[in-house]
């Protein structure tokens, strides 16, 4: 037990013991839809029930075949890449920004910033579907790229804005008194610094694209839909074993970029230890 | 460089300085400007578009213009004058052949059911027979309905250019023929009932999210940073998983044939499997499941920064465990609890998804009307108007949630 926690008498052990149960009933809660509907992905039977009949590949393979399924993946894709791109250059800047502005109008602004992330999503694809439907921003790439953008900035603004705050500006300081200007100062001193930083704005930004479906509900033609939306009507319909397997790509997806973020996570703060 | 120097070498450094500031400044704030442009673009302007449509009263005066001007000079007392029937009689005709009569027939539907027919079948007949007498008559003759007040007072109503009509639908409330503002008829009052279910919905999921996060949040927080941080990806992974995925593992988990059920029915505790799914239970389980890491990661941080000393504290002084941590350790997790509760109120009363997909048709929240009077009954005005109630809820959540956190952050260095 740790040196935080040294309990003495019975009565607080006993505590620690109902505090360890229940938060292991919790994990449990926690991670038991991913449990469940892994097996399920591999059985050989067409009913999604226990004990599995045999495992088999098929619906990996059924996913894999479906030009339906393919094409929601190949959407998912540009949208979510195009998006985080743009987040990133859009976010980055502002933030840099921001880090340096002084101003009694920073609050409003930076609300303003970070309130695509409090709106509930379905008013912002309402509002959105209603303004971009009369010009052509409907059913098509760039009026879901241009949403998916907006509802991931802030994610990128919360990111990067952290990892500019734990550095050190005198570095950018002693590079401009070096006689370096602003842009290689960016370039070598400033950029590989934050760099992880911006890597995990990012991802988060590909992340909220991915998994975005309302506004694609609202906004996208059939020719648009992603991988949620199709997923989407899958379970409105009847959820068949291929929607497991697709799940499972998913979750192995999410797992990729979990393990990646933490990666990052490491590097800065070993990066911030050498600067510091 | 140098010619700089001393060519400004006469003004004061102080001023230069102040110079050099401003210039500064001015760069940080173009480096925000395409962000801000970006997203007036993407989300301002289409929400403050979305607001608009909640107030804005286009369909009538569009249709029928002449009956709009005409019935300016009516009081509501009686019918109109002769003028404002052949004003209606001939804008009948242009918006019939124009097509825009169906438009306003819908809108004036909201006001008076079966509007729409009286006033198509009007259309179809004023085409066919040319009028003989007034046109008072021909109108009244055509269908009576145009001899009752209500008609005109709704043509009134609806004159635009704004209307506060569908704000007042949104927490079932109308105007009667006298302009009063009254409860909506019975059939068309859903909407409190709707918002109440929504908070409802949201402050079960936020009181089920803080009983079951608190605990986990206190072992992670009390737990060495190696052992916590391997624990916290059972928090984590879920989270980042999609919700489409999670929501789909309930629906197999929880489904009459599911892995609830099958135990159950198999360890004999039940013959008859029981319904979890498209029910109340369901959607509480689904939610607390994809908002619980929304709880633990806020209680988790302030509960990190809580130092043991004062628990080791009242327990020297002779606290028992169970006062120690009402009196002394509680309350010091508070700012946590707001946070973590303020946020997934926040984000339950906007859900959209989970609830449409694991809830029945007694569990729609109010985002699933919204988007039923968008893309099913085009009713734009009233999809509008709920949606205006919601964000405004949500907004003012937010506001209480940011002068919270900036609290903590003022605070936070004055406690440690």
């Amino acid at each position: 037990m740790s040196a935080n926690h040294s309990p003495q008498t019975a009565s607080q052990r006993l505590a620690w013991i109902a505090t360890i149960v229940a938060s292991t009933l919790v994990f449990i809660f926690l991670m038991a839809p991913i449990l469940a509907i892994v097996p399920l992905s591999f059985s050989s039977s067409t009913y999604l029930t226990y004990p599995l009949p045999g495992f088999s590949l098929r619906w990996y393979e059924e996913f894999l075949n479906s030009a339906r399924w393919m094409n929601s993946l190949k959407n998912s894709f540009i949208i979510g890449i195009s998006s985080a791109m743009l987040s990133m250059a859009l976010g980055t800047l502002a933030s840099l920004g921001l880090a340096q502005w002084k101003s009694k109008w920073k609050p409003l602004i930076l609300a303003v910033v970070l309130s695509p992330m409090v709106v509930p999503v379905v008013i912002t694809a309402v509002g959105v579907y209603f303004f971009f439907a009369p010009l052509g921003l409907t059913g098509n790439y760039l009026g879901l790229i241009l949403v998916h953008t907006a509802l991931a900035t802030p994610f990128v603004v919360i990111t990067v804005s952290a990892t500019l705050q734990s550095f050190d500006m005198t570095l950018a300081r002693a590079a401009a008194s070096l006689g370096a200007p602003p842009l290689l100062t960016f370039r070598k001193v400033i950029l590989p610094l934050i760099l992880p930083g911006l890597a995990s704005g990012a991802l988060f930004a590909f992340a909220t694209s991915f998994d975005e479906v309302v506004t694609v509900l609202f906004l996208a033609g059939p020719e648009q839909r992603t991988l949620p939306r199709e997923m989407f009507s899958g379970i409105r319909e009847n959820i068949s074993p291929t929607i497991t397997a697709v799940a499972v790509v998913l979750t192995v997806i999410s797992v990729f970029m979990l393990s990646t973020l933490e990666i990052l996570r490491r590097r800065n703060e070993r990066l911030k230890g050498n600067v510091g | 460089m140098t010619a700089a120097f001393v060519a400004g070498a006469d003004v004061p450094l102080k001023r230069r300085l102040k110079r050099a500031e401003r210039a500064r400044q001015f760069r940080a704030l173009g480096l925000v400007l395409p962000l801000l442009a970006f997203l007036l673009f993407t989300f301002v302007v289409p929400l403050a578009g979305m607001i608009w449509k909640s107030v804005d009263d286009w369909e009538v005066p569009q249709a029928m213009p002449q009956t709009v001007a005409a019935l300016e000079r009516w009081n509501g007392q009686g019918l109109p004058d002769e003028a404002a029937f052949a004003a209606l009689a001939a804008d009948i005709r242009t918006a019939h052949d124009a097509g825009t009569l169906a438009v306003a027939a819908k809108r004036l539907n909201y006001i008076v059911n079966g509007y729409r027919t009286t006033l198509l079948s009007t259309g179809r007949k004023l085409k066919e027979q040319p009028a003989p007498g007034t046109a008072r008559e021909t109108l009244i003759g055509i269908n009576p309905a145009w001899g009752e007040r209500e008609s005109w007072a709704a043509i009134k109503s609806a004159s635009g250019p704004v209307t506060s009509y569908y704000l007042l639908a949104a927490v079932d409330l109308t105007h009667n023929a006298d302009g009063a503002i009254v409860h909506a008829p019975a059939d068309q009052s859903i909407y409190r009932e709707v918002f109440m279910r929504t908070f409802e919905i949201g402050f079960g999921v936020t009181a089920l999210c803080l009983i079951l996060g608190f605990p986990v949040a206190y072992l992670l927080a009390n737990l060495p940073t190696g052992r916590s941080n391997l624990l916290m990806i059972f928090v984590l992974l879920p989270f980042w998983t999609s919700l489409l995925v999670r929501t789909c593992a309930w629906i197999v988990i929880l489904q009459s044939e599911g892995i609830v059920n099958g135990s159950l029915q198999w360890l004999g505790v039940i013959d008859e499997p029981m319904r979890l799914i498209y029910n109340r239970f369901g959607v509480y389980m689904a939610m607390t499941h994809v908002l619980l890491p929304f709880m633990i990661l806020p209680l988790y941080s302030v509960m990190r920064g809580i130092s043991p000393a004062y628990m080791r504290a009242a327990a020297s002084l002779g606290a028992p465990p169970a006062t120690a941590f009402l009196r002394i350790y509680l309350p010091q997790t508070i700012p946590g609890i707001g946070a973590g509760c303020l946020l997934v109120f926040i984000l339950a009363i906007g859900y959209y998804i989970t609830p449409a997909l694991v809830g029945g048709a007694a569990d729609q929240m109010i985002s699933s009307f919204i988007a039923f009077y968008t893309t099913e009954t085009v009713n734009w005005g009233l999809a509008s108007a709920l949606g205006a109630v919601l964000l405004l809820s949500t907004l003012v959540l937010a506001l209480v949630y940011g002068k919270l956190a900036l609290g903590r952050q003022t605070t936070g260095g004055l406690k440690n």
